[in-house]
């Protein structure tokens, strides 16, 4: 029998490493945030948000095309994964309880899984190709397609939250179903929905692989869909490999507008999510 | 005998009998979800049927066998040989998950056993905060500050100390499958941590209080009840956590060197499977070497799906009560 | 609402009288210059813009033949099996450049025969203080540091100059390895472009690698000494680059190697780079912005070659240009270039 001294040792002991992991864990973490930020802010100013990015070797420009793009990239990308996914999603609640529900709950777990770079290959073959140009399209279908899974996944989750006795009741006092499904369970269940969404966005806003052949680079500003676009993610990838100091001052501030823009996403969403957590009862 | 309230209830017609618009809407909600429902299976046949059939070439010009484990990496006579890709890929996973296992479960016990409870808000906060970082901001942070940290520091470190394992030997430039490895454990923790935490919160309790009861320490409670009840689970995150490290491209491209080779030290330079697919694709010239980059997709796919099904499985089964040893 | 608004801003983007857009990619080589170029150009036609995306020959070549950009760019010609593909393809020499030898290493004036680069590339010299090269170089002291081999990860036209030069100089080079945009290396990193390949040096000590000559010169790095046909150091400059082109016979279609060119004051790894386009475009306005482009940049263009690093077309060259320019066509007609700025 060991004695009693040992094992209290060996019980500190495992605490003490147990919290060596808390700070293993989080060391990178604040080092990242700590050199995104000041080596960020150095090169903050409203030109960086505005111009466009400078000839090869010249000082000064800006990121904002990258800015607009990313955001035109997610617009697409949510133009046709919301209504893709949250469909889904509700199809996995309501009628997903056989065979064919199996399968395709099945399926989103599998998809759930694609590697991104992946993603851009069959982006690539089913638009690049055919539409014989690189485009913004193109980058935000592969987006969608790495929204779509979690979308619906958290969909069906928080539609099967809703209780019975509010779709029950509704159906009681002679709504039809359909209009019991779209007014009454997903009202309920919108703001998880939407915290889904945000959460989904700030995810697409951060890739970068699924977007090198697809929506390639850009530039100059650029709005239109069937044209190759700038985004903060390939331009800081860029910017990082490149041997020019200048630019690797703009990686980290297109890193810190970045890391401000999905952060602020992510934020939105816990904060609608503690709303929702409060509001039921 | 037919009772007095059946009457009454056959004489009011039923709410969900439709009245015709109802019906037809009925019908048409669920037509649409249907639909949306289709889309996925849609989605994944499109996805299957693009990578097959960009592969086709590949693999029926090289011979899949020939492919998966040749190390020939050469454009110009359209030879491809998938090996070091596969290699390099397998490397830096297993290095990432060496590390990041460990320190994970040390992180889910923190937060839900031994530590303080007032740290365990900002802990899990900062581990969502890790979760949330774009790939291409960490490829960045380990471009420029730790490969220069590897290569000043640990390389020469470990090579002093360990430098008899092949592991460790050759120059350290800092680049290679180490620094590859290691962004990969930090990217892949929030996953790892947040799955082992889910799991340790399904131990039932009174495995653990019994112990207690009988004198453990919480150290000793810990060992011989809830991680033994959660290993398949622990084992099931380090799964989902090896899917996600597979399948990371830009992090692991800015810092593993770009080198289609197979090398037995961690300092050398290697590929992995998105990596090569990144640097090459937009370029790769000939119809062979597009297909072969197509193939490595395909092998990157099916391993993800594989772990991802089987991470499935072993987590549903420590949630699902599966006994494993309890005491 | 959140989806009208979206569809009435892309309906706006679409409808409004958008700049004319043309997209190209292709060689890392030249960006410095065609970055000037197209930035130059579009202040003197606001509303014409050129997209450029330095993404490798190999890409170029590539996305040409496919189509899915307007133009392409390479340093290395096509070879007959790619022009097979894109049976239309001219090439119009734009500038000339050099690729050089740089390296991140406490050496000063460093030369180097040939031989002994391709050793270096072939994995056989491996520490920087290998007899062999301070047998080359007397009286400069070597540190004991390892050499780490940089090179290019994708399909390069700087890669094909190099590895050019190397066949022509090295029988083990071209038997083992070859001549191409990419080539099966037997040591090396792979840094992605001309700028990958120049940040990996930068960050490595030890590193040796080729860029061309405007990113060692963009990042203060060390040019190497190189000896040429007639047994001369030759330091990479604009006068040894255009001398590499002086004695070369130019053949209609413009493919030619100027690596191990002869002449004394030759730089031995000098190249052309090239724009693909189409002898007879045809898409209009896309057609007709390349071709007015392209009169620019033989013409007026080349002065800001110099002072970027780069040497000028050679004027004989630029006599033969101009002719080619002004036989592309435009849907079947030619663009009338004589008054054109």
């Amino acid at each position: 029998m060991k004695s009693l001294r040992w094992r209290k040792f060996v019980d500190l002991f495992w605490t003490g490493a147990s919290g060596a992991g808390v700070v293993l864990a989080l060391v990178p973490l604040l080092s990242l945030l700590w050199l995104v930020v000041s080596q960020g802010v150095a090169n903050l100013s409203f030109s960086f948000f505005t111009n466009l990015p400078a000839p090869v070797g010249e000082p000064g420009g800006g990121v904002g095309n990258g800015i607009v793009g990313t955001l035109l990239l997610v617009a697409i990308a949510s133009a046709i994964a919301l209504p893709v996914g949250i469909g889904a999603g509700v199809f996995l609640a309501e009628k997903g309880d056989g065979r064919a529900g199996d399968v395709i709950r099945f399926v989103t777990e599998v998809l759930s899984g694609v590697p991104s770079i992946v993603v851009g290959i069959v982006a690539y073959g089913l638009v690049v190709e055919r539409m014989k140009r690189f485009s913004a399209l193109a980058g935000g279908l592969a987006l969608a397609l790495l929204m779509v899974p979690t979308l619906a996944r958290s969909t069906e989750e928080f539609v099967r939250l809703v209780p019975g006795a509010l779709r029950e009741a509704s159906l009681a006092l002679g709504v039809p179903k359909w209009k019991t499904s779209l007014r009454v369970v997903l009202r309920t269940a919108a703001a998880g929905i939407i915290t889904a969404v945000l959460l989904a966005v700030a995810r697409a806003a951060g890739e970068t692989a699924p977007l090198l052949f697809t929506s390639l680079n850009n530039q100059y500003w650029n709005l239109q869909p069937d044209q190759p676009t700038a985004s903060l993610t390939v331009q800081i990838f860029n910017y990082a490999i490149s041997p020019y100091e200048d630019w690797h001052h703009k990686a980290w501030t297109a890193a810190l507008v970045l890391l401000l823009l999905v952060g602020l996403l992510n934020m939105l969403a816990r904060i609608l999510s503690r709303n929702r957590m409060e509001g039921a009862r | 005998m037919p009772l007095p309230s059946d009457s009454v209830a056959a004489a009011r017609p039923s709410p969900l009998a439709g009245a015709g618009p109802s019906r037809f809407g009925d019908r048409a909600w669920g037509a649409g979800i249907s639909l949306f429902g289709g889309c996925i299976l849609v989605t994944a046949g499109l996805i299957l049927s693009e990578l097959g059939g960009q592969s086709l070439l590949a693999f029926r010009k090289l011979g899949v066998l020939h492919f998966l484990f040749g190390s020939d990496w050469d454009p110009v006579q359209d030879k491809f040989g998938a090996f070091p890709f596969i290699y390099g890929t397998l490397v830096t996973s297993a290095i990432a998950i060496l590390l990041a296992v460990p320190v994970s479960v040390g992180l889910a016990l923190f937060l839900s056993e031994m530590g303080p409870k007032a740290l365990r808000r900002p802990v899990a906060f900062g581990i969502e905060v890790l979760a949330a970082i774009p790939s291409v901001i960490f490829g960045l942070w380990g471009l420029f500050i730790l490969v220069p940290w590897l290569r000043s520091f640990i390389e020469p470190g470990l090579q002093a100390v360990l430098g008899f394992l092949p592991f460790f030997q050759g120059p350290p430039i800092g680049l290679g499958y180490l620094a590859a490895g290691l962004i990969l454990a930090i990217m892949i923790l929030p996953t790892v941590a947040s799955v082992t935490i889910e799991v340790l919160k399904t131990v039932p309790l009174p495995l653990k209080e019994g112990a207690l009861a009988l004198g453990a320490t919480r150290w000793e409670a810990i060992c011989m009840t809830v991680l033994p009840y959660a290993r398949p689970g622990i084992v099931g995150a380090a799964l989902l956590g090896l899917g996600r490290a597979l399948g990371e491209t830009m992090a692991v491209t800015m810092v593993i060197g770009n080198a289609p080779e197979v090398h037995a030290s961690l300092f050398a330079p290697g590929y992995s499977l998105p990596a090569v697919i990144a640097n090459e694709f937009a370029e790769a010239t000939g119809a062979v070497h597009v297909s072969a980059l197509a193939s490595l997709g395909l092998v990157l796919f099916g391993i993800t799906v594989i772990l991802n099904a089987l991470a499935q499985v072993l987590i549903r089964a420590v949630s699902q009560g599966v006994p494993r040893g309890a005491a | 609402m959140k989806k009208l608004a979206l569809c009435a801003l892309l309906l706006g983007g679409w409808a409004s009288a958008s700049p004319i857009l043309v997209t190209g990619a292709g060689a890392t080589f030249p960006y410095p210059l065609y970055s000037k170029w197209f930035a130059e150009y579009n202040k003197l036609y606001p509303d014409i813009r050129f997209n450029y995306q330095s993404i490798g020959s190999g890409g170029g070549i590539q996305q040409f033949t496919n189509g899915t950009v307007d133009f392409g760019a390479s340093d290395a010609p096509m070879s007959d099996q790619e022009i097979a593909k894109v049976s239309d393809v001219v090439h119009i020499p734009t500038v000339l450049g050099a690729v050089v030898v740089t390296y991140n290493a406490p050496v000063t004036g460093l030369k180097l025969s040939a031989g002994l680069l391709a050793d270096i590339y072939l994995g056989k010299v491996t520490k920087w203080s290998d007899p062999a090269l301070a047998k080359v170089n007397p009286g400069i002291k070597f540190p004991d540091l390892p050499i780490t081999v940089v090179r290019r990860s994708d399909g390069s036209g700087t890669t094909y100059v190099f590895t050019d030069y190397l066949g022509k100089v090295s029988p083990q080079w071209k038997s083992k390895v070859g001549t191409g945009k990419s080539v099966s290396w037997p040591v090396g990193l792979g840094g992605k472009g001309n700028e990958g390949v120049t940040g990996l040096i930068k960050q490595t000590p030890g590193a040796i690698g080729y860029v061309e000559l405007a990113y060692a010169n963009q990042n203060k790095l060390p040019l190497t000494a190189l000896e040429n046909k007639s047994g001369a150091f030759v330091a990479p400059t604009i006068e040894s680059t255009s001398a590499a082109a002086a004695g070369v016979s130019m053949p209609a279609d413009y493919r030619v190697s100027l690596t191990d060119a002869p002449g004394a004051g030759a730089y031995p790894i000098a190249s052309f780079t090239y724009l693909l386009v189409h002898k007879d475009a045809k898409d209009p306005v896309k057609g007709d912005a390349i071709v007015r482009f392209l009169w620019w940049a033989v013409r007026d263009g080349q002065r800001l070659a110099p002072p970027l690093d780069y040497a000028p077309l050679p004027k004989p060259v630029i006599s033969l240009v101009e002719k080619t320019i002004q036989s592309l066509q435009v849907q079947g007609k030619p663009v009338s270039l004589a008054s054109s700025k």
